[in-house]
């Protein structure tokens, strides 16, 4: 795709063509835009680790000492909320996916700009209600909002945070949305499907997910409002209701919710591999129809959350198996990137650092979900801290690092500005050991019978739980030098070229940081996703 | 890919007029309806109502019956979603009962 690097021109980029903070409030650049949502999604993922960090350090000892049962039931409620909702959620899509989607197919922007912008101003309004709940006094329901707790015992305020969610999710609808139709609108000449990044197929996999299935957990949150405000019977038994009903709503959405966080990594993490093995990715094909599948099957294993809820013990079976179905294609992408590095000329920068991170640590998040979607096993594990270990492998060994390696992989290209090499890549080793530090202890105490959602627990457990909060510690000091060495990187890191990876791509011929326009002139594609013999070899960054 | 394939077809006013007021009965209808017992036809009349109302609002208001393919493709794959959840959902509460709780 690429014939020759593009020279690195001393001209106006979209961080400087325009001044001042209208120039950015009213702004309809997608790169502004993700800029944007880089800053509000950082500070929510800041606030939700103050909230991790509290709960670790209450389970740093058997008693509860640091706080009351009902403070702890608010902090564990508000850093789920934080995390899944105002991070995980919106993460790679709005602040990359954002940036890049254009950029990868030669448009000059998204489909609908405005939208785009609006989408941000719907986030930051779902935070403001968040935050009032956070500031009057917090929600104590877990990030779950399981009925009938959420709708006639809960003191907290349960309607806040549902409506703050509620219109949250508007946001991510028109994301999804704007994707889907600059995918098939807006790519340049010559740029067919089968020629897209794997990125972009991601992303285009998971903007499926969060139109069909963010409006079933909008309405879901609604009617338990409806029933907490005004008494109408969905699932309370009291009214009529059926409280399994809930459950069946709320993870149509937040099951496919976590194929929402983890296939725009796995995006990334094809782009990544790809590039720091200097090879086409092995199975192209097989790659982007495995995000399809995870898309499709994904909606069909929503069931085993349920397992032990009541639900009928025939739709647990049908459940237990979509739910080993759904491992095909997860297994798929991860077989195809160990085949891409075979043979490949790997280069161990920081990205890549972050990607052979993930494979490894979505390998096991993903091995667990095997132990949970046997219906059995998933009897002894229910609500323990196994789960949590496991939606942590996938959600923060998977998902955040994914978000990592990207952040790392097109930081140049979104600032023009390098970053330490060596203390980015003593912070990948950071993270990659706080984090096995953290969560593997759980899978033991989880196995051992402790239960999750609780702030004593006896003085066996203590061990693995001072291991748990020791390990995030680490990972605490991995994920803050990140903070200091991409912000010292922007005014003092080296200057970036255009390619300075040496990857294939349309958003690395154009200059670093892009113009307004991306491109001087609209991209034409007359080669396959991924030609690497176009790539001049001396374009290949050191230190 | 081209943005030029499609024609912008111009809806005349009195078809968005006759919409309207075919909402309007029809709520009137469901308004009556609700005061008369059928019995177990009471939820499959007013759900017939419903859905009829909106797919006036989908195919005319929202333009679907002039759009393109792709527009109704995206539009019954929203719908087919729909049905997905409410029938394995519902199928978990027609089994529920087939297997008797030990003790009960």
């Amino acid at each position: 795709m690429i014939t020759a690097p593009a020279p690195v021109k001393e001209t106006k980029n979209y961080l400087n063509a325009q001044t001042g903070l209208k120039s950015w409030l009213l702004t309809g650049d997608h790169k502004r835009i993700a800029v944007m949502y880089l800053i509000v999604v950082t500070a929510f993922f800041a606030l939700g680790g103050v909230f991790a960090s509290l709960i670790r350090l209450e389970l740093a000892t058997p008693a509860g000492d640091l706080m009351e049962s009902n403070q702890y039931n608010k902090v564990f409620t508000m850093h789920g909320v934080l995390m899944v909702f105002f991070f995980l959620i919106p993460s790679i899509p709005a602040t990359l996916g954002n940036f890049l989607i254009p950029l990868m197919i030669g448009a000059k922007d998204l489909a609908f700009p405005k939208i785009n912008l609006l989408s941000w101003y719907i986030y930051m309004l779902g935070g403001v209600f968040t935050l009032y709940v956070l500031l009057t006094g917090g929600v104590d329901t877990g990030w779950t909002f399981y009925t009938p707790f959420s709708t006639s015992y809960s003191n907290g305020y349960v309607v806040a945070a549902g409506l703050g969610i509620f219109i949250n999710g508007f946001s991510a609808i028109l994301t999804g949305l704007n994707f889907i139709v600059t995918i098939h609108r807006m790519r340049a000449p010559g740029l067919t499907w089968f020629r897209l990044p794997l990125f972009v197929w991601a992303h285009y996999a998971t903007s499926a997910i969060m139109i069909l299935g963010t409006p079933v957990v909008a309405v879901t949150l609604f009617l338990l409002v409806l029933e907490r405000g005004l008494h109408i019977g969905f699932f309370d038994p009291a009214y009529g209701g059926d409280p399994v009903l809930f459950q069946h709503l709320f993870w149509f959405y937040s099951h496919p919710a976590v194929y929402i966080m983890i296939l725009p990594s796995m995006g990334v993490i094809s782009e990544v591999i790809s590039t720091f093995s200097s090879k086409k990715p092995f199975g192209y094909t097989f790659i982007a129809f495995s995000s399809v599948a995870i898309a499709v099957f994904g909606f069909l294993v929503w069931g085993h959350h349920l397992f032990v809820a009541g639900q009928s013990i025939y739709a647990g079976l049908v459940f237990s198996i979509l739910s080993y179905v759904v491992a095909i294609p997860s297994a798929i992408k991860v077989f195809n990137w160990a085949a891409t590095m075979y043979k490949g000329r790997v280069r161990l920068e920081t990205p890549m650092l972050y990607a052979l991170g993930f494979i490894g640590l979505f390998t096991v998040g993903g091995l667990t979900g095997i132990f949970l979607s046997s219906l059995g096993m998933d009897v002894h594990l229910t609500d323990t801290y196994f789960v949590v270990a496991h939606f942590h492998y996938v959600m923060v060994g998977g998902a955040l690092l994914g978000y990592l390696a990207g952040l790392h992989f097109w930081w140049p290209k979104i600032f023009g500005r390098m970053y330490s090499q060596v203390w980015s890549k003593v912070s990948a080793a950071l993270v990659f050991v706080g984090f096995n530090l953290t969560f593997f202890p759980q899978f033991l105490l989880g196995y051992m019978g402790m239960p999750r959602r609780y702030h004593v627990y006896p003085p066996e457990f203590q061990v693995f739980n001072v291991l748990s909060s020791a390990g995030a510690s680490v990972l605490a000091l991995g994920l803050i030098l990140p903070a200091i060495y991409l912000t010292w990187s922007l005014k003092h890191g080296a200057i970036a070229s255009a390619n300075p990876w040496g990857a294939t791509g349309l958003e690395w011929q154009t200059s670093s940081p892009p113009i307004s326009e991306n491109f001087e002139v609209t991209p034409v594609v007359t080669t396959e996703a991924y030609d690497y013999s176009t790539v001049p070899q001396e374009v290949v960054h050191v230190g | 890919m081209s943005d030029h394939n499609e024609q912008h077809h111009i809806v005349p006013i009195r078809v968005y007029i006759a919409v309207f007021l075919t909402l309007i009965a029809m709520t009137w209808v469901t308004a009556y309806v609700s005061t008369v017992d059928l019995g177990r036809l009471n939820i499959f009349v007013a759900l017939s109502i419903a859905i009829f109302k909106a797919s006036l609002v989908i195919l005319f208001f929202m333009h679907v019956k002039y759009g393109t393919k792709l527009t109704k493709m995206i539009v019954l794959a929203g719908l087919y979603w729909l049905l997905l959840l409410l029938f394995i959902a519902m199928a978990d509460l027609w089994t529920r009962g087939w297997m008797g709780v030990p003790g009960r």
